[in-house]
């Protein structure tokens, strides 16, 4: 059973006074449980839109696509939320950290949408995810106060707290240095091993996509299977 | 329930965390809010104190509802009933319908021996039940009670122009004035009422019973008094037909007899409608305004925060729950901003200088309302709930994806 998949996917936007400008043409993509894939390309190759595609935040316009086997075009838009919410985390290239929020309330947002225990012992398990990134001692500082690495391992956390099946990282190093970048990376990676989530990861930084285990290229909307060497 | 409760809490606790963080914006657009409330609250509850002492005013004037006010005569010779014949006819109905509150009164004047000289003077010969029916205000000393039917020397109660008269200052040392007439009576002050009006001349209360006694039997028949009781107004339109024809069966030869209503309430419209449109219209359009620069913050402020719905979003918050989130903000700031502003009123409402100030004359000075508190707190939350509406929807039409690129 794969976690998610991809049948023929294709994503228009209509044009005014232009023909519909496509943005994915026939994607096929399946992603299992502790897959790490990562997808290079340049800018405007489409892979954001394959990326809010996979974490349920867009649809397709042509072609189905599947999360644990089920259509998800069957499925109302609060399943999907509540879907993404319990088994997608996001992790994006500007962090999206909250202002005006410590590090801790950061990393609990997403517990305020769980139920049962998540959410009664969201505090405390949010802390667990905090240190387990290495972050133990600076859970009330507020995101300004954080460097770029601190901020991204924040995201990470905050991205797995609710133990997500499915990670998407859109450029997760984008806003870093090459030595941050690879710390963050080398964390993400782990974590990810570490609960056997599937870790999607979207970049144009060769050695970031090396330490997938599956790599494809998106060129003008089109998805291909690569090989290592050929990501480098 | 496994769902509803956290959701609940959820939206309670990120309106709170929302509300702290931005508490600067919140405060400043939250005054707007309180000053509303206040305004709406104090306007309120001043109109119930205005609105008391004008139904004070006119209870003073005409009686409180229902005061019925009993006339008999003959209507071929115009004769009237001694004032014997109407007391007994009156006492047996008061009795057969257990009639808490009545009283005669006789419009009349008394002689009063002045530093200058004798005088006559205006006075209302009445009974005990009088003080309560017609809210008579004491300035100093007391009403009649039933045991000044029997003083040997008279009581009775004076405005402060007839004190002034006197030459006195008060009501201490028990002072007496002279009433000269074919017998000299001595009548002991026991108490004062304001003048009605500058410039009143002196004018007195006095028993009825002790009229009598000062001036003879019968001295009341050419007076023409008249005869009021106070009786449920549910039961005075049953009450006057009955009364109306026992008394004329009660009395003797063919007498007419009127029992009318006389009290404000009598047409069973509310004199004070106007009052109160006038204040709850006020009222209206101060909160208005208040809910309108409310909705505006609000919105400027939503779209300030649309990349943080946006990441909401993506880590699972519903449509439903960012609507909710967005309203109980707002409706969590404006309760806040309700209570502190009705607080405020109580304390503008209660404070000495407005009592003082609007309560002249007032004998029972109502508590501040709690329909006004409620109202109060009731607007509140609906402004926060209309003033969340629209932030609210802005919020769910977000489109994720844009957002959190915005």
């Amino acid at each position: 059973m794969s976690l998610i998949r991809l049948e023929g996917v294709t994503r228009s936007v209509p044009l005014p006074d232009a023909p519909a400008l496509t943005i994915l043409n026939g994607v096929d993509l399946t992603v299992d449980v502790g897959d790490h894939v990562s997808i290079v390309g340049r800018s405007g190759s489409g892979k954001s839109t394959l990326l809010n595609m996979l974490g349920l935040l867009d649809s397709p316009t042509t072609g189905e696509m599947y999360f644990d086997d089920a259509p998800v075009a069957s499925l109302s838009s609060a399943v999907r939320d509540r879907t993404r919410g319990r088994d997608v985390g996001f992790i994006f290239q500007q962090f999206n950290l909250l202002a005006g929020r410590t590090a801790l309330e950061n990393v609990t947002t997403p517990l305020l949408y769980s139920t049962g225990r998540e959410f009664w012992k969201r505090s405390t398990i949010a802390a667990e995810m905090l240190d387990r990134v290495g972050l133990g001692s600076r859970m009330t500082t507020m995101p300004e106060k954080l460097s770029g690495g601190e901020q991204q391992r924040v995201a990470i956390a905050r991205a797995l707290v609710r133990r997500p099946r499915l990670i998407l990282a859109d450029e997760p190093t984008g806003a870093l240095d090459v030595e941050t970048g690879e710390t963050v990376m080398a964390l993400l990676d782990d974590v990810a091993r570490n609960s056997g989530a599937a870790l999607v990861t979207i970049t144009h930084d060769p050695n970031v996509a090396a330490l997938a285990d599956r790599h494809y290229r998106l060129e003008r909307g089109t998805l291909t299977l690569v090989t290592e060497e050929l990501v480098r | 329930m496994n769902r509803v409760l956290p959701a609940l809490v959820g939206a309670i606790a990120e309106a709170w965390a929302e509300l702290r963080i931005h508490r600067t914006r919140v405060l400043l657009s939250l005054i707007g809010v309180a000053v509303a409330v206040c305004a709406l609250t104090t306007v309120v509850g001043l109109g119930a104190v205005a609105e008391q002492s004008q139904r004070e005013t006119t209870e003073r004037n005409s009686g409180r509802p229902a005061t019925l006010s009993l006339n008999a005569y003959d209507p071929v010779s115009g004769a009237t009933p001694t004032v014997a014949q109407l007391r007994d006819a009156y006492s047996t109905a008061l009795e057969r319908y257990d009639i808490q509150y009545s009283s005669f009164t006789a419009y009349t004047n008394l002689r009063v021996q002045f530093a200058g000289g004798v005088r006559d003077v205006q006075s209302i010969a009445t009974d005990v039940d009088y003080g309560t029916m017609r809210r008579v205000q004491m300035l100093e000393g007391r009403w009649f009670g039933e045991d000044d039917r029997n003083r040997l020397a008279p009581a009775m109660i004076v405005n402060s122009s007839f004190l002034r008269e006197l030459g006195l200052p008060g009501l201490t040392g028990n002072p007496t004035v002279l009433l000269p007439a074919a017998q000299d009576t001595t009548a002991v002050l026991i108490g004062v009422t304001p003048d009605q009006y500058d410039g009143e001349p002196p004018a007195a209360y006095i028993l009825i019973d002790a009229y009598e006694r000062v001036l003879g039997p019968g001295s009341l028949d050419q007076s023409f008094p008249s005869f009021e009781t106070w009786v449920p107004p549910e039961i005075a339109d049953q009450l006057t037909e009955r009364l109306r024809g026992d008394l004329a069966a009660a009395l003797p030869g063919d007498m007419q007899v009127d029992v009318n209503r006389q009290d404000y309430a009598q047409f069973g419209e509310d004199p004070f409608l106007p009052l109160k449109l006038l204040v709850g219209g006020v009222a209206a359009l101060v909160l208005l305004l208040g809910a309108l620069g409310l909705v505006n913050i609000s919105l400027v402020t939503v779209r300030q925060r649309i990349r943080e719905i946006g990441v909401r979003r993506s880590f699972g918050a519903t449509a439903g729950r960012v609507f909710f989130a967005v309203m109980m903000e707002s409706i969590v700031a404006t309760f806040a901003a309700g209570v502190i502003g009705v607080l405020a009123a109580v304390a503008i409402v209660k404070s000495p200088w407005v009592t003082d100030f609007l309560g002249q004359g007032v004998t029972e000075l109502p508590p501040f309302p709690v329909s006004a508190a409620i109202l109060g707190l009731g607007a509140s939350l609906a402004v926060g709930a209309l003033a969340g509406l629209l932030p609210a929807l802005v919020a769910v039409r977000v489109k994720v994806i844009d957002a959190i690129r915005y």
